[in-house]
């Protein structure tokens, strides 16, 4: 199969998987078969590109001009085929994993949400092989309709309130914000393309390109930043696979990946360093790591604390990228990735713990580590990555993002890490602890639960021995990260 | 032999069997007879379009007599794609149409319904093809009448006032256009279009002509129902039949911003009104307050027809703020969401006629479940919202798209950032709906109800389908749209 041929399938494959989907509603055991399957044809197909890729290869498609000179255009860099391939991946651990919680908890409504899932897959593929910001921003916004039916996955008013939160947030920035600087980023630069050093240099005045960023900053609200991070609390109403998935992985990670795509391939980090009207973006990314830890601090629901940790973590990505050193954004693409398998853990676990025990604080998990030794230890696994504690993953990005802060002299930002690690261990610490060693409150009736299904646990396991794995063997995101520069 | 007559065929099939359509009486009959007619029409229109993009303008002499003393039928691109648009929507809306009509109207009176709608297609087809400014107002006459009798068909007895509401608007906005071409007549003694292009800026400084301008433009504002003219148009499509609202939301006013089109960029592009007059402000002002106030408007809004009427108020404003930038790029802006809003609002007129069919209304309680209980209605009616809010892929991205780069090359900022704060507003009304039909459970007591007739959902469906085709292969409509405003701004119809 020809690559060109290769992304097409890998666009359609999940559209066809939704499809399927929907027509097999009535025979569960089926469905889930196709969502596997199509799950695994997904990361096969992603995953046959890499070598072409390692080589240098670009492979592109055209599908058709949207409007006159702009073209939805798809074109492989190793940045989206490091997105492509951890989300496809993670989809096929998360896809076992919704089997088991889906059907445990009884959700109702579950064909929509397994077509939504693979419509949602689709949109994220696109996105990590988007060739224009035309194309990038339409399937921006698919991604973000085809979540709103999974965050409001039980129709309560606590669901539509969030939902609400959720689509006015995303909605509002991509419109006001994302979709004026890509206008105006067309009649600057007459391009839309992403080009390696960018296709503005030269173009404009340093504020117009400086209004642009921010701009640009604040129009991709998925990455989370402070102000417009409210969305990622509220999205957590979901059912924990589409908090697992979406809300740690595709759609975040989609966010932070239009950031770094946008720094490099459109105003070109060469250029960027040389105007310096970009450095606030530092000290935002600084505070919202900062705040959002100490938010996670004081958050007792469970998926509430991991989501304020998602939002932190997040900035370490865009920090990473407006430190603007070449190590540091090596170090940006391994967060992505490293980030995703830690935290995609995470929330398998605070599934896991709600599907057997019901439990949803974290004032009530004293003693459980005894009750979910393998939920527990994935998520002291996927917390000391957060940390960044070897040997689990979180270590490897942190190097390199540290070591590209001290490369530039960015002060700063290593003051800003070395605070939020500490914080980071406030945070999550005290949870492994409480599981681990304090006693189980005797007087109320836990009833005797154990670990969750089969299912959940192989999922938390294998995302769990992903996470310490890529500490040993990171060489294969490393080297593509590498390529970024 | 035949090819060379289209362009009074188009108008005149319509015409012919309008009264045919009188004498048959019996509904079914009248409805294939016209059904047959409006995909014939469609036909022609495309046949039309081909060629004028090939070979450039057609003019055609009535009866053979050259221009002053025969009234001549001209076709540059702007009318040749309004034409199709026009057609386009009144075959499928007929498709549409049987059992909406058969459930809204009483049986006695059906044959007078398609009558009446076979005239109003005459008129609004003969407005875009005529070359002659007193022909028009007569094709405008014959569409406004059989429209007031249309909204009058509507079951709930507001239908009268608001027809008759209507009719006092329209009739106020068609006087005050013969008004203005009286005037003109004074002061040039030709009707004809092209003649008149021609005269007017050796007359252009005149008062009178002045005078005339300003009745001009203010009645056909009237008809296209720009704020704060705007008045007839909720109660007419709120209370007329499902099936005249679907077809007049994307028609009637659609052809009366034709007719400012004309009368702006053929009559007066030589003299540039727009600017010498401070037309330009107005229009762009009372655009952009259109925008604001009609979709806030909207959110508040109970019936979802009255509720999509003044989100009609709202698009009708973004045409005309695209017309007012006077650019090509804003031009083709307006003329493109010409276009794609007729899809949109007709998709979701037609949902909307689904619903009554099966439901018995459109308020916000009937709507509650309604994405479980009719979901192929409801996902058209959704695709047509996600349109009006600009989400890519879809129409309305296109024409925001354009929107905004019009004003961004002007150097307007502000107006760029009113468009897209505009477009929020819309995400609220639009939400609402999403919240009601997917969120909000159905009554208890519910009756149980069955999806809308196939040809209903069918009809709708080719449009919701349309607006995402056209949202992502915008290239063919957009560069008609590019060359039609190129050649208004230089030449129009010589």
């Amino acid at each position: 199969m020809s690559p060109e041929t290769t992304i097409q399938a890998a666009l359609v494959i999940p559209l066809v998987g939704a499809v399927l989907i929907a027509f097999s509603g009535h025979w569960p055991n089926l469905r889930e078969t196709i969502t596997m399957i199509t799950a695994g044809t997904l990361f096969a197909l992603v995953a046959s590109l890499y070598p072409l890729v390692m080589n240098g290869g670009r492979p592109s498609v055209v599908i058709g001009e949207m409007l006159p000179g702009l073209s939805i255009a798809f074109s492989v860099e190793p940045l989206g085929l490091l997105f492509a391939m951890i989300a496809s991946f993670l989809w096929i651990i998360n896809s076992l994993y919704s089997i088991g919680y889906m059907r445990e908890n009884k959700e109702k409504n579950q064909t929509r949400f397994y077509v939504c899932f693979a419509i949602a897959l689709a949109s994220s593929i696109a996105i990590a092989f988007a060739a224009n910001l035309l194309t990038l921003f339409a399937f921006y916004e698919a991604l973000t309709l085809c979540t709103y039916p999974l965050v409001t996955h039980s129709g309560t008013d606590k669901a539509k309130k969030g939902g609400r939160v959720y689509l006015g947030i995303l909605l509002f920035t991509s419109i006001g914000f994302l979709l004026t600087a890509i206008v105006w980023t067309w009649l600057i630069a007459g391009d839309l393309n992403f080009t390696s050093g960018g296709i503005l240099e030269g173009k404009a005045s340093d504020l117009v390109i400086g209004t642009l960023f921010a701009l640009y900053i604040f129009g991709i609200g998925k990455a989370a930043l402070m102000p417009v991070h409210r969305w990622l609390p509220a999205a957590m109403v979901a059912p924990t696979p589409v908090s697992a998935l979406l809300h740690a992985v595709a759609v975040v990670k989609a966010g932070v990946f239009t950031v770094i795509k946008i720094v490099i391939y459109i105003f070109g980090y060469d250029f960027l360093s040389s105007i310096g009207t970009t450095n606030w973006l530092l000290y935002l990314s600084g505070f919202t790591i900062l705040t959002a830890s100490i938010l996670a601090i004081r958050q007792d629901n469970l998926k509430r604390r991991l989501a304020y940790s998602t939002i932190s973590q997040l900035s370490y990505v865009i920090m990473a990228t407006a430190i603007l050193a070449p190590l540091s954004i090596v170090g940006a693409g391994l967060h992505i990735a490293v980030h995703a398998f830690g935290k995609i853990t995470l929330f398998f676990a605070a599934g896991s713990i709600y599907t057997a025990a019901h439990k949803t604080e974290v004032s009530q998990l004293d003693g459980i580590g005894r009750r979910m030794p393998w939920t527990m230890t994935a998520f002291t696994i996927g917390a000391l990555s957060m940390i960044g504690v070897p040997p689990t993953a979180g270590f490897i990005s942190k190097w390199y993002i540290l070591h590209g802060a001290f490369d530039s002299g960015h002060m700063l930002a290593i003051v800003v890490i070395v605070i939020s690690t500490l914080l980071n261990a406030g945070y999550f610490l005290p949870i492994i602890y409480a599981a681990f060693f304090k006693e189980e409150e005797k007087d109320n009736d836990n009833g005797n639960f154990g670990e969750a299904s089969v299912a959940i646990v192989v999922a938390l396991s294998i995302t769990a021995a992903a996470t310490v794995l890529l500490f040993f063997f990171p060489g294969l995101f490393i080297e593509l990260a590498q390529k970024l520069i | 032999m035949i090819a060379a007559h289209l362009p009074i065929l188009q108008v005149i099939i319509p015409l012919i069997v309008a009264p045919i359509a009188l004498i048959m009486r019996d509904s079914r009959t009248v409805w294939v007879l016209t059904l047959s007619v409006t995909w014939v029409t469609f036909s022609i229109s495309l046949t039309l379009l081909i060629e004028v993009l090939d070979s450039g303008n057609i003019i055609y002499r009535i009866g053979g007599w050259a221009a002053p003393w025969g009234i001549e039928y001209v076709l540059d691109k702007v009318g040749a794609f309004v034409l199709v648009i026009v057609s386009a929507i009144g075959s499928i809306v007929m498709t549409y149409a049987r059992q909406s009509v058969e459930a809204e109207i009483p049986d006695d009176r059906i044959y007078l319904f398609y009558t009446m709608f076979l005239l109003c297609l005459t008129g609004l087809l003969g407005i875009v093809i005529t070359g002659d400014v007193f022909n028009l107002f007569v094709f405008l006459e014959i569409s406004s009448l059989s429209s007031y009798v249309m909204i009058s068909l509507g079951r709930d007895r507001r239908a009268l006032t608001a027809a008759y509401r209507y009719l006092i608007m329209g009739t106020i906005g068609a006087t005050f256009y013969i008004i203005g071409v009286g005037l003109i007549y004074m002061m040039t003694g030709t009707l004809n279009i092209a003649d008149l292009t021609v005269l007017i800026p050796s007359v252009s400084d005149s008062r009178t002509i002045h005078t005339a301008m300003a009745f001009l433009t203010v009645g056909v504002c009237l008809k296209l129902a720009l704020f704060p003219l705007h008045l007839w148009l909720p109660n007419a499509y709120t209370y007329a039949p499902s099936v005249v609202t679907a077809f007049l939301a994307a028609t009637a006013t659609k052809v009366s911003v034709y007719i400012l089109i004309r009368i702006v960029f053929t009559l007066f592009g030589d003299v540039n009104i727009l600017e010498a007059s401070g037309l330009q402000n107005i229009l762009m002002t009372l655009a952009i307050i259109a925008l604001f106030t009609a979709s806030t408007i909207a959110i508040f809004q109970n019936n979802m027809k009255r509720l999509f009427a003044y989100s009609s108020v709202a698009q009708i404003g973004y045409i005309i703020l695209g017309l007012s930038f006077a650019s090509q790029i804003g031009i083709a802006a307006g003329i493109i969401h010409l276009f794609n809003h007729s899809i949109i609002k007709c998709t979701i007129f037609m949902g909307l006629g689904c619903i009554t069919l099966r439901v018995g209304g459109v308020s916000v309680k009937d709507m509650c479940g309604l994405g479980y209980r009719m979901p192929w209605t409801m996902a058209a009616i959704v695709i047509g919202g996600l349109g009006l809010i600009g989400i890519p892929m879809t129409v309305g991205f296109v024409s925001k798209w354009y929107l905004v780069r019009a004003a961004f090359e002007q150097g307007m900022w502000p107006i760029a950032a009113l468009i897209i704060t505009s477009s929020l507003l819309t995400i609220v009304y639009v939400w609402r709906i999403v919240e009601t039909a997917y969120l909000k459970p159905a009554p208890k007591n519910a009756p149980n109800i069955k999806e809308a007739p196939l040809s209903m959902l069918l009809s709708s469906w080719v449009l919701a389908l349309a607006s995402i085709y056209f949202g992502v292969n915008a290239t063919t409509t957009l560069n008609i749209a590019l060359e039609a405003a190129d050649s208004l701004l230089n030449g129009g119809l010589k």
